[in-house]
């Protein structure tokens, strides 16, 4: 008797190429049209073909965003997989693989499972994919019908026979999952919940895009690295239905030039990037700061330092755009920990960036721009697109001293007015100077803002009791797990903190997290973003948890480090 | 006297007397004048270095950007506002040094932009030392034993990369040099103007009278189109041409390959029926 309830964690594992990623794709798009809650993550090596990648898919009855290292459900493409993802595998794990991948190992929830074999009585090898979904559903006792109508919308461009293969492979697997659900009493029970109609199911790059596009981005130049690719790809297919311009540039000094430039003649811009692409950038943020012209990075982080571990994920850039840039200026910093979130946040990052005149940074990690889940269409937020640009007349100085330190903003062809920004300490109308008292001003005036934008600046979500002595703060893509955590425990002396926004901290979370115990918990070696709430609170921070595997935090190694406490 | 918009009062420049920059400044405020340019449409971008200063002293836009950086904020200009005349401007450390790899991306691109570069084959501002363009054996401050690598030579890697517009001017001729910039500005596409000008504090070897000396003018049935016979120009030394060495009219914008239109980015909207599709692609 295996019996598993309302959190089931299915892990598909296999070497790049044989398509893990699609399959649990499928599989969450299949759950989600059967009314489940599903969440998608995955872990990948730096190469195209082979090595060894799983994306792990959990099904449950609450709405969950975080990863767990327990497999209840093992597929295994091949034998690497189970040697990979060994220390995963538990008493309770079921490991559905081929014989041949058994070989010389002893795995107790060992099942024997000739995917290849059907797949090849289906038509060919090629639709193994189609049969591990099947199994699984046949597993879980969920009805094959929707994945049968998705089979054929994701193959009606190959034609009928294609279609009708898969489906008869979709078939096979489907059998065997409900006659080996019977033959080994495997008993699935998870509530189902009623689907929302207006549920979208996407992933964190997709997140990320939609509120690019939403914000009214105009003009992204980037180039490729790994996680920040995504963006960058997402826009691409979106260029022509609104009239975004996608620039693949020469490198990345290139890409924030370009999107200073196109800032500067009034478009909103951004460049997306991870650490390496961003350490780059830097000169040209510097520049972002002087000029005062808005751009937007979005920085997909990855474990450095320098290449690091391409394809795996950390939180460890916090420092590195705080600090980004020679010389002191205004920033933002964001860092959205739920897509809906990400969708709202990139709109707030272009909004603040062109009010406020300043850089501003999204950070998001390979965790989250590759998992995938489901967000209430209700829960997508569109900000009001206001743009912050005046026409200019022909007394029109760019740096007029306003005395709040901002602005009007004109941009050249709009009015009659002239628009000179300069890299060098300037005077009001942009030219340089070396004039000690203007200096001072100018200096004064860029950093005067973060006044305001700490004013502005979004407050840290709670979960459990505000009272709570134990407070846990984390940032990011770390909201799922700390949300489960949390909601774990049941504890009345236990909450969580969760930060959307980095920098600059709203003074107000300063009550918040005096005379408490405060555990931070991110995904880095020194706890970067404890000592900034240090740094601007003075309050200590009582117990750091960290983590630099290049692996994200799972809810059981969280639950087990704060059982101490 | 007839007075020409683009003349600014600025109270001290930044340049050394009898500076090549100085008659530059001049050709390029004529050759706009002349051409009756909208000053509200004109947008100069530069990097850092003397040369580089030049729209500080225009009465125009400008985005006096980081030393190396103008060719990709033009772009990002052009790109944003095609309507807008856009002119990257500045020294040959920056353009072909410090900026090398977005020279030679700019070209593949293919923007209507006008690069124009103050080649006075030195670095001026940083007071001397060898510059991508510097001759062979060129002492200075750090070329102790004098400079010791070939020089880039800007007008072949312009060819080779097929850039549409390939000129060699020498400031020391105000007229052809304002002519000739006359003629990238009104070309459709990316021009490269080379402008051989005297550093006259750091480079005491090439002169007004060497560059003088050292260059002659294409002849009237000189064929610009043929890009062999440009290459072998190009590739010519000691004497150097001068005027428009390669032209090719009609190749492709980067502008109209990616479609863009003549809407400023400035009145960018999201549509409502397209934003709502996107969505519902992943219900
Ligand atoms: C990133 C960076 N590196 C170095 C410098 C210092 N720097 C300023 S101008 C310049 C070279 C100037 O030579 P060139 O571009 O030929 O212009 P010129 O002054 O001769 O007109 C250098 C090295 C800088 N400003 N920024």
């Amino acid at each position: 008797m295996h019996h598993f309830e309302n959190d089931i964690s299915i892990v598909f594992g296999g070497a790049a190429g044989q398509g893990v990623q699609t399959i649990a794709e499928a599989l969450v798009r299949v759950l989600k049209r059967n009314g489940y809650y599903v969440f998608a993550c995955t872990e990948f090596m730096s190469r195209i073909r082979g090595g060894s990648n799983s994306t792990e898919v959990r099904v449950t009855a609450r709405k969950r965003g975080a990863y767990v290292s327990k497999i209840d459900f093992l597929v295994a493409l091949n034998a690497d997989a189970i040697d990979h993802l060994q220390d995963r595998i538990g008493e309770t794990t079921l490991v559905f693989a081929e014989k041949k991948h058994l070989e010389g190992k002893d795995i107790s929830g060992f099942i024997d499972t000739p995917i290849a074999e059907f797949a090849e009585k289906a038509g060919s090898k090629i639709f193994s994919n189609t049969v591990a979904v099947g199994i699984v559903l046949g597993l879980l006792g969920i009805s094959i019908d929707a994945f049968s109508v998705y089979l054929s919308e994701q193959f009606a461009t190959k034609g009928e026979d294609v279609v009708a293969k898969n489906i008869t492979a979709a078939k096979l697997g489907y059998t065997f999952g409900k006659e080996t659900a019977a033959e080994k009493r495997i008993e699935v029970t998870i509530d189902p919940v009623e689907e929302q109609p207006g549920e979208l199911l996407i992933d964190g790059n997709t997140a990320v895009g939609i509120g690019t596009v939403a914000a009214g981005c105009s003009f992204i130049s980037s180039y490729p690295m790994s996680p920040g690719t995504g963006l960058l790809t997402y826009l691409a297919h979106n260029a022509e239905d609104f009239n975004i311009v996608v620039d693949q540039a020469e490198d990345e000094i290139a890409a924030i030039n370009a999107a200073l430039g196109a800032s500067y003649a009034g478009a909103r811009s951004i460049v997306t990037t991870s650490g390496g692409g961003f350490a780059l950038m830097e000169e040209g943020v510097s520049l972002a700061g002087v000029t005062e012209v808005p751009v937007v990075v979005h920085l997909g982080q990855r474990p450095g330092p320098a290449t690091g571990l391409p394809t795996r994920t950390e939180q460890a850039d916090l420092n590195l755009t705080l600090y980004a840039g020679h010389g002191e200026f205004s920033r933002v910093i964001l860092a959205p920990g739920t897509f809906a979130q990400a969708i709202e946040l990139m709109q707030r990052a272009f909004h603040l960036a062109e009010k406020y005149q300043t850089a501003v940074f999204v950070l998001t990690d390979q965790f989250f721009l590759d998992s995938i889940a489901a967000v209430d269409e209700s829960d997508i937020v569109r900000l009001p697109l206001e743009r912050y640009i005046v026409r200019t007349d022909e007394k029109y100085k760019r740096y007029s001293l306003t005395g709040d330190g901002l602005s009007p903003r004109g941009v050249p062809g709009y009015g009659d007015g002239i628009v000179k920004v300069d890299s060098h300490e300037h005077n009001e109308s942009g030219h340089l100077t070396e004039n000690f008292e203007l200096r001072r001003k100018m200096v004064e005036k860029r950093l005067k803002r973060l006044e305001y934008l700490a004013e502005e600046a979004l407050m840290p979500e709670l979960f459990g009791a505000a009272e709570a002595k134990n407070v846990v703060v984390a940032w990011g893509s770390n909201r799922g797990v700390l949300e489960e955590v949390i909601d774990n425990f049941q504890r009345k002396d236990l909450s969580g903190l969760h930060f959307s926004q980095l920098f600059p901290l709203n003074m107000a979370v300063k009550k918040q997290l005096e005379g408490k115990h405060i555990i931070v918990l991110e995904n880095n070696a020194t706890g970067q973003f404890a000592d900034l709430l240090i740094r601007e609170f003075g309050v200590p921070v009582s117990k750091r948890i960290l983590k630099v595997t290049g692996e994200p935090f799972s809810v059981e190694e969280v639950v087990e480090v704060l059982q101490e406490v | 006297m007839i007075v020409n918009p683009f003349d600014m009062q600025v109270k001290t420049m930044g340049w050394c007397p009898g500076c090549g920059n100085y008659k530059l400044l001049d050709a390029l405020k004529e050759a706009l004048h002349h051409l009756a340019l909208d000053r509200r449409n004109l947008v100069i971008v530069s990097g850092i270095g003397q040369g580089a200063k030049t729209p500080q002293y225009v009465n125009a836009h400008m985005f006096n950007g980081l030393h190396g950086r103008a060719l990709p904020v033009a772009m990002g200009v052009k790109l944003s506002n095609r309507n807008l005349v856009v002119i990257a401007e500045s020294g040959d450390g920056c353009m072909y040094g410090e900026g090398g790899n977005h020279f030679l991306h700019a070209i593949r691109r293919n923007c209507d932009i006008t690069v124009i570069v103050h080649d006075n084959m030195v670095y001026g501002l940083t007071k001397g030392q060898a510059s991508p363009t510097s001759r062979l054996g060129m002492k200075t401050s750090l070329q102790l034993n004098g400079v010791l690598l070939e020089p880039f030579n800007p007008i072949a890697v312009a060819i080779a990369l097929d850039a549409p517009f390939v000129a060699r001017a020498n400031v020391g001729d105000g007229n052809q040099t304002r002519e000739i910039i006359k003629q990238a500005i009104a070309f459709k596409g990316l021009s490269v103007v080379d402008i051989f000008q005297p550093c006259v504090i750091f480079n005491k070897e090439n002169t007004y009278q060497w560059f003088k000396e050292n260059t002659y003018y294409l002849s009237d049935d000189y064929d610009p189109s043929d890009r062999r016979l440009a290459f072998e120009k190009a590739i010519e030394t000691p004497k150097f041409p001068l005027g428009i060495i390669y032209r090719r009219d009609g190749r492709e914008l980067y502008e109209d390959m990616l479609g863009i239109t003549h809407t400023p980015a400035y009145e960018h909207t999201v549509a409502d029926a397209a934003f709502a599709k996107m969505l519902k692609d992943y219900t």
